[in-house]
Order: C-alpha cells, then structure tokens, then sequence
C-alpha cells in the first residue's frame, strides 16, 4: 500500500540533493573545521558557505547566525542566553499560550528560577491581541518570544507589528519560525525579528541541525561552553555534514518556495471545503487564511482524534493529533484549549499537513476514505448521538 | 509511543459487540470527555449469568479494544465469576498494553462494575 505522508510539520523527508550534497563531509573532507591543514579548509569553507545561504534568505548578515543541533536547541539557547545576559536590566518575559513546547517549558524553567513570564491569551484562532501585548509590557520586560505560525493550526502571528512593539520599547524580540522559515518568506528585517530559530529537518534538510537568528549588537550568554566555535557563542565540533544538508535545503527553498506556497493553499483550501462539506460536526481550526499554506487541523465531534489516526493509517494515511490519548499527561493540547475548544473537540482533533510531493489525487484518496472513518467511530461513541 | 500489540490491533480494527441492549439489566456509564474517555457497557442476565454484553465508547484506539475485550471475557460468566475480571485480566488478554495506556483498562473495568452494580440495585428494587 502506497503510503500518504499528510504529517510534514513533523518532519520531513530529507531531500536526495540535500543527502548527496551532505555525503562527502562524513568520510572525504571529514577534517575538524578548527584545524588548519588543508582538508580542515574544505569543511570551514563550505560551512561558512552554508551560512552565507541561510544568511541571505533571512535578509540578514551571515555572522548573525549560529548553527545549533536543532530548532528546540535554538528556543533555549534565545531565551535562556537574553534571560541571562539582561538578568541585570529586568526579570520579566512575555510570550503566548500557544507556543511549541520548547518556548513554554524553557519560559517555565526560568519562572522556577526567579524570572517572570506572561503568557498572552489568542483569540478563537489563534492569534494575539496586539494591545494586550502593549499592556504587558512593562520596565522590567527584557524579551518578547512569539511564534511565526503555530505547528498545530497553522495561525501565522501579526510578526511585524509585534517586532515594532518590542522595537519601540526597546525589547528583544524572538520568533519561532520552525513552521514558516522555508515555506513562506521570513525577511528578519520587514519583519522586525531580532532572533529567530529555525530547524533544518521542517523544510527537507537532515534531522539534527538548526539554527539561531541573533541580531547584530543582541547580547546573549552561551548555554554550550567549550571551544571557540560560532564566533563563541556555541562550543562543539561543528556537524559539518548536517550544516551543509541545512544549507543545501535552504538554496532548494529559496527556488520552490514561491510555487509551492501557491499550489499549497489552493490545496489546502479545497481539501478544507470538501472535508466540511462531506462531514457533519466538523469545524476548522485556526484561521482561515492566515494561515501555513500546508496546515489542515479539523476537528470531528464525538470521537477521539488517536482512533481517527489508527484508522487513516490502516488506509495508509499518515496524520496526527491534538488528542490527549496521544500524550502521556492525559491533557488535550495546550493550543487547541488556548483558542477556545471544549476538551471533547480537543481530543477529536487532526492535522494534515501537506508537502511539496503532496498531490491532489492523495487529498482526494483522503477525502474519500475519512467520512466512513468519521461515521464508523460515531456508531460507536457513546457521545453522538445524531 | 509504544505499539500496540496484534491483538489491541484486531480488537480495534473488528471491534466485537459493539453498540447498545434494548431493556438491558445493568448499564455502566464510566469515564468523562475531558479525560478523551467515554466507556458505556449494557448486560443482559439470566439465572445470575451474563448472556449478552455490548459496549460504546468514545476513546483511543486502547480504549475501544479493552471495551471489545472486556464483553468478551464477560458473556458466559456468572455475576461473581465477572468480579475477577479486573483490569489487569483485559491487558493480558490483549498481549499487554503500552504502560501511559493502562488506565484505558481501568475503564473497563470500572464499567463492568457500574455495570453490575446497576443490575444489582435493579434487582434489589423488583424484590422491594
């Protein structure tokens, strides 16, 4: 059976031009880029290469960047590295309810460590209210970390109004572009952005490499101390292999991008309409049009988002859920009960997200498969009773 | 997550005596929404002994297979062979389940004892 990979905004598959570019820097130019022969170079040079790339697309300068093993990596080091560089100007943090995890739980260890943090309310899809950001704002604040696009409904944040915000006050401002960067343009200066993370395997690069955004004249501790590498902001033996991979994804990106974002959405927006359409007691999720051009997050009321997931993978359908039964802490997503759902709509949630191999025929073996899914397990939930 | 055994997966892909008795002697209704688990058993019982069992259930994939288990390994049983059915006798009746899943069969086993609680307090009050 042909499998329908609907799950890219948990990962992706790494691209064969990536794996082929990356290849020779495991056992041919293997050399430590901190030496000084000749075979070292080779690794420094195209390191710096890939760095100049990733640099580019984000409109920034190429010594802004510092390679990380992966966009969680990227969150701490932000956060944790302002918290600690401007613990002496204030103690206060402002960020949103519906973050990905590495934003929340890092927020969370610094309030465990004296810190103050505010997590801003969304609107029923999804996005912040800018006045309340302005209001939370006070003289102690030192950071304001808001995502691009959330992973789980696909909402894209009003970024640039944000950054102006942090910018008037003289706040650092971080995003989490992990779902955005590579799908949809990131510019860090229309933008406003100070410090943005971003993860290589989200847009067809390897699994363990990211990378941080830092703002030239943003100050920030290390967390990874040891060698000199990163200009000193992250010690350890560069992955050589995995930076190029990230570099080589990013110059793929850069080409398709446009294209894709296009056909993406018109995709998605149809995928969305005929699943509404052909299913009762369903309802969107997150915005609907500011929104990831790949995400789909619906809800299907009386059953349970894990026995959707079972079922479309037996179809051979790859998706996933907000439903607690896929965790180990009982609880629904923290994002789907942020915009208001009822735990019962929690729990039956599913996101697709589509990729750039993604066709129409798949949404429509989808499309054709999912209402008897749905009318299956309503028969039977002891909750629906139409 | 850890996988689920063959069996979960046979009980979840052909779920046995789903659905609900018309007149059942003994309904349990266990479990709540917010915690994504809903589980309702229905018995039918003549001379002290379970003659027919279904179930619903609004849950995981864990959930629906320990409800399909637990009306299986009750239909046939006498009201006070059913009582060592406990949660543990459905996990290893299914080859075990992943360990965040074992509260799933704790559900089961607590809608098989609503379940016989309420025929019990039914037949206590046709006696009255």
């Amino acid at each position: 059976m042909k499998t329908i990979y609907l799950d890219h905004a948990a990962t992706t598959a790494t691209d064969p031009e990536v794996l082929e570019a990356m290849l020779p820097y495991f056992h041919e130019h293997y050399g430590n880029p901190s030496s000084i022969y000749s075979i070292s170079r080779i690794s420094k040079n195209t390191i710096e290469n890939a760095r100049e790339i990733v640099a580019n697309a984000l409109g920034a300068n190429s010594k802004e960047i510092v390679f990380t093993s992966s966009g969680s990596e990227s969150d701490n080091f932000a956060i944790k590295g302002v918290a600690l560089a401007k613990q002496q100007q204030g103690n206060h943090i402002i960020t949103s309810s519906i973050e990905h995890h590495a934003v929340l739980y890092t927020c969370k260890f610094l309030e465990k460590n004296g810190f103050n943090v505010t997590y801003l309310p969304v609107d029923n899809n999804g996005i912040i209210k800018l006045d309340e950001l302005e209001k939370a704002i006070t003289p102690q604040t030192i950071l304001i970390t808001i995502m691009h696009a959330n992973n789980e409904i696909g909402t894209i944040q009003p970024i640039s109004q944000i950054g102006e915000i942090a910018r008037k006050h003289g706040i650092t401002f971080h995003t989490d572009a992990v779902q955005t960067f590579g799908h949809i343009p990131v510019n860090v200066d229309d933008l406003n952005i100070d410090m943005l993370r971003i993860s290589g395997h989200k847009f067809y690069g390897p699994k363990g490499v990211g990378a941080l955004y830092i703002r030239k004249g943003i100050k920030i501790t290390p967390l990874i101390h040891g060698g000199d590498q990163e200009r000193r902001r992250r010690a350890s033996t560069e992955n050589v292999p995995g930076i190029i991979g990230l570099g080589k994804a990013v110059e793929i990106a850069g080409k398709v991008m446009e294209n894709e974002a296009t056909r993406q959405t018109k995709l998605r927006n149809e995928f969305i309409r005929t699943i509404l359409d052909n299913i009762d007691d369903a309802r969107l999720n997150g915005h609907s049009s500011l929104r990831l051009p790949n995400n789909v997050n619906i809800s299907f009321e009386g059953i349970e988002g894990e026995s959707i997931l079972l079922n479309l993978d037996m179809e051979g359908i790859a998706a996933s859920t907000g439903s607690a039964c896929s965790s180990s802490n009982l609880e629904p997503s923290h994002v789907l009960l942020s915009i208001g759902l009822s735990h019962e709509f929690a729990h039956g949630s599913v996101r697709f997200s589509m990729g750039k191999h993604t066709t129409k025929d798949d949404l429509d073996y989808v499309v054709e498969v999912l209402p008897g899914i749905v009318k299956k397990l309503r028969a039977m939930s002891p909750l629906y009773k139409k | 997550m850890e996988q689920y055994s063959e069996k979960v997966m046979d009980h979840f892909r052909n779920p046995r005596n789903v659905g609900e008795i018309e007149n059942p002697d003994g309904i349990g209704h266990v479990g709540n929404p917010m915690c994504g688990d809903v589980m309702e058993m229905y018995i039918k019982v003549k001379e002290n002994i379970i003659v027919d069992a279904k179930f619903k259930t609004f849950g995981c994939g864990a959930a629906i297979a320990t409800s399909s288990m637990a009306t299986e390994l009750v239909i046939g049983k006498t009201i006070d062979e059913v009582r060592q059915i406990t949660n543990k006798v459905v996990a290893e009746a299914l080859d075990g389940l992943p360990p965040i899943k074992m509260h799933c069969s704790n559900l089961a086993e607590e809608a098989l004892e609503a379940a016989i609680k309420d025929y019990k307090e039914k037949l206590a009050h046709k006696k009255a």
